[in-house]
């Protein structure tokens, strides 16, 4: 019962990962008694388990995520949200006003329009049925101002670091309060546009070098660095 | 266009670009070429210059066409006005509907399309210069372009021709071998498992010479394929270089 | 496949089934063509016409010759042009507009067959190299959709080209001038389309509607009077092994044997 490749090693969809009593875990199949990779990404075997971690993969809504989308429609008695997945995501008015929903009084636009962003959670979503989502949770609903930043689904658990180390190191540094959505969309905001385009760079950097080792250090440099540089500048904006 | 076209083998048995009968033209593939699109690859075989695009997985429109259990898989093969002597008309011609649904149909067994019900991804193809077996240099380029845009796949499709030419099986014509020559086969290949997912013919081939030409087709296929999961993970490799 | 032509589960496995047992719902076996049924010269108004009925499914085809230019790269040949119409009273999966990708695919196979067995002498078609040249329109009109329209156009294609009546002329200062009398079309080879369905891993000839609807892929092998192969077309989503393809070459060449004796072609 081998396995064709170490540890952490790149595949792409097709190759040939083990043969015999293994399982098929994340972006792999089975077929004829041999596991083979479905994505671009680093294997991993744990036990009899065969994982692929993808490189490449977009944005599968999951119950219980925080996500960042964008109303791109208004509807009757709810926004069509574009999450960054495959599906668009819906949320109720009554979700929104924290009371039944009224279509002779309530203009929807007046809440959130076109264009608008949200934070929001998923609270339910299966393959027949498009995502729905929630606001009624402190720290959701419509975003007023901060920067946007959109990177690779797959490499928010990156920007977070182990056990938050990376997005800790990052929020103190540059004083920005970050919200991730797990669909790879990221909010900066800060006191000044300034702080928040030091985390904006900061995160990706992050992206280009996910798979670096002593990533936290080099980006903790990086900030440090940045920070010296204008803080000449700042200073001459002052005066 | 010269009516006459000298011979396409000459008496040590090579081609007019001095290749050997089962040589595949020079192959240059590159992926994640373009940032817009969700995956993408350019390949280059021989004269050939191809570009091939995937968005999606998406939400599809119109609405009543997406698929309750499955994803709807969309392929547009489009030649530029300037990739062949004469201009083309930029609109798509029958030839070319034609070769967005075998394209279509030729990647289409290797991707996990139940995996995402009432989506739909598009492949867009450009042939930027045209030498001949374009549709397989699209399938290897589609194919690479879906996986780099992280859609789940059984396996990548590699595709390659095959043809008789002066009573000699070649591989990968170009453009006056398949124009001249007196058959020509486009084979397209999963080589996991061992399947044929396009195959076309024109021209006249026994049963015998048939069965030859969709070998050597097939060899061809393997080849490529090597060169497809290269090109892939060459985009990771400085990555691969600094890992723990 | 459309939702209106979705077959139900149950069928779907009733199909599957009885193939792994080497038979069919409508009572063949795998390798048994459909009855064929022509009829030549229908259409009086075109220099040629055919209907073909094969099992159920029912295909018209119309041939019009008219005179124009040649392909430059053709200047001494006469062109054929071959079209295809999935007519909307024929199926209701069928929608009137333009020709989609279904129609314009079976015009090109069926175009494919007669073209590179080079069935018809086109050389003969020529007015004057480079200027005049009789142009071939061959019309196919799907009537009734009961599966492998290919096999059902391509026969209809070839029953009406070797139907068709040119009339007697001759080249006066570069005008054409009609003399009393026909001539047939210079029709030399018949090119016979054989399609198979994969279902279950197995290959069945000549599939109806039902099997086409389950079907994973299907391959059309098109062969000359010599047993040459002459045009190959792979369509559906799903895959064969060279095996399959193979033995499919074969027993294409042995059916199109036999419907070239039994239509005295």
């Amino acid at each position: 019962m081998p396995t064709f490749f170490e540890r952490r090693q790149l595949v792409v969809p097709g190759d040939l990962l083990a043969e015999g009593d293994y399982v098929a875990g994340e972006n792999t199949f089975k077929s004829d008694n041999k596991i083979y990779a479905s994505r671009i990404g680093l294997v991993e075997y744990e036990d009899k388990k065969v994982n692929v971690v993808a490189l490449r993969a977009f944005y599968v809504p999951r119950v219980g995520d925080t996500v960042i989308g964008t109303v791109v429609e208004v509807g009757f008695n709810g926004w069509v949200i574009d999450i960054n997945a495959p599906y668009l995501a819906l949320l109720r008015a009554s979700e929104v006003l924290n009371r039944p929903f009224k279509p002779q009084k309530d203009d929807l636009t007046q809440v959130l329009d076109t264009g608008d962003l949200v934070v929001a959670k998923i609270v339910s979503y299966d393959r027949t049925h498009n995502p729905q989502l929630s606001v009624d949770e402190p720290g959701l609903g419509k975003i007023t101002r901060g920067q946007i930043v959109k990177i690779t689904p797959t490499k928010i658990p990156r920007v977070i670091g182990k056990k938050g180390s990376m997005i800790s190191m990052i929020k103190e540094e540059t004083g920005c309060h970050i919200v991730l959505g797990h669909n790879g969309v990221i909010l900066i905001t800060g006191k000044n546009p300034e702080d928040e385009a030091l985390a904006m760079m900061a995160i990706h950097k992050i992206e280009e070098e996910s798979h670096t080792t002593g990533l936290t250090d080099r980006i903790l440099q990086m900030i440090r660095k940045e920070k010296e540089k204008r803080g000449g500048s700042e200073y001459e904006s002052k005066s | 266009m010269s009516q006459k076209v000298e011979k396409l083998i000459d008496k040590r048995g090579l081609r007019l670009d001095g290749r050997k009968p089962d040589e595949l033209r020079p192959i240059k593939i590159e992926v994640g070429v373009l940032s817009n699109a969700d995956g993408s690859a350019y390949i280059e075989q021989g004269k050939n210059k191809i570009l091939a695009a995937v968005y999606g997985p998406r939400e599809l429109h119109p609405k009543h066409l997406a698929l309750p259990d499955r994803m709807v898989l969309r392929c547009r093969y489009h030649m530029a006005p300037f990739s062949v002597q004469e201009r083309k008309s930029p609109a798509p011609s029958r030839r070319e509907i034609e070769l967005s649904k075998v394209i279509r149909e030729a990647v289409e067994p290797a991707v996990f399309v139940e995996y995402y019900p009432r989506t739909a991804v598009d492949i867009f193809v450009e042939v930027l210069q045209a030498d001949g077996s374009t549709r397989c240099t699209s399938i290897t380029a589609a194919s690479l372009a879906l996986a780099d845009a992280g859609i789940p796949m059984r396996d990548l499709v590699a595709a390659c021709s095959a043809g008789k030419v002066e009573d000699m099986i070649v591989l990968d014509l170009m453009d006056v071998e398949d124009k001249v020559g007196s058959a020509d086969v486009p084979l397209a290949y999963m080589p996991n498992l061992g399947v044929i997912t396009l195959l076309q013919m024109d021209g006249i081939l026994t049963i015998e010479e048939f069965e030859k030409t969709v070998n050597l087709a097939i060899e061809g296929c393997k080849k490529i394929y090597a060169m497809q999961k290269e090109a892939l993970k060459a985009k990771y490799v400085s990555v691969k270089e600094v890992e723990e | 496949m459309s939702a209106a032509t979705t077959v139900v589960r149950v069928k779907q496995k009733q199909i599957a089934q009885l193939i792994a047992k080497g038979k069919r719902l409508d009572g063949r076996g795998l390798n048994d063509y459909r009855e064929i049924k022509i009829e030549q010269g229908i259409i009086e108004r075109a220099e040629g016409s055919a209907r073909v009925l094969l099992g159920k499914t029912e295909v018209m085809v119309g041939v019009k010759i008219e005179t124009g230019e040649p392909f430059p790269d053709t200047p001494n040949e006469g062109v054929l042009t071959v079209n295809a119409e999935l007519v909307p009273l024929a199926s209701p999966t069928f929608e009137p507009g333009p020709p989609d990708e279904n129609s314009i695919e079976l015009a090109r196979v069926v175009d494919r067959g007669i073209r590179e067995s080079k069935a018809i002498d086109l050389e003969k078609l020529c007015i004057t190299p480079g200027r005049k040249v009789f142009v071939i329109f061959v019309d196919i009109y799907v009537l009734n959709h009961d599966g492998n329209l290919i096999d059902a156009s391509a026969l209809a294609a070839l029953a009406a080209l070797l139907n068709t009546k040119m009339f007697n002329y001759e080249v006066e200062n570069g005008e054409i001038k009609l003399k009393p009398g026909y001539t047939p079309l210079p029709v030399r080879r018949h090119p016979v389309a054989i399609t198979f369905a994969k279902i279950n891993d197995k290959l069945v000839v000549d599939p109806w509607l039902e099997e086409e609807q389950v079907m994973d892929a299907r391959i059309t092998i098109t062969t000359d009077n010599d047993g040459n192969i002459c045009a190959v077309q792979k369509g559906g989503s799903g895959y064969f092994t060279s095996k399959q393809i193979f033995e499919a070459a074969q027993i294409a060449k042995e059916k199109a044997a036999e419907i070239r004796k039994k239509l005295g072609w």
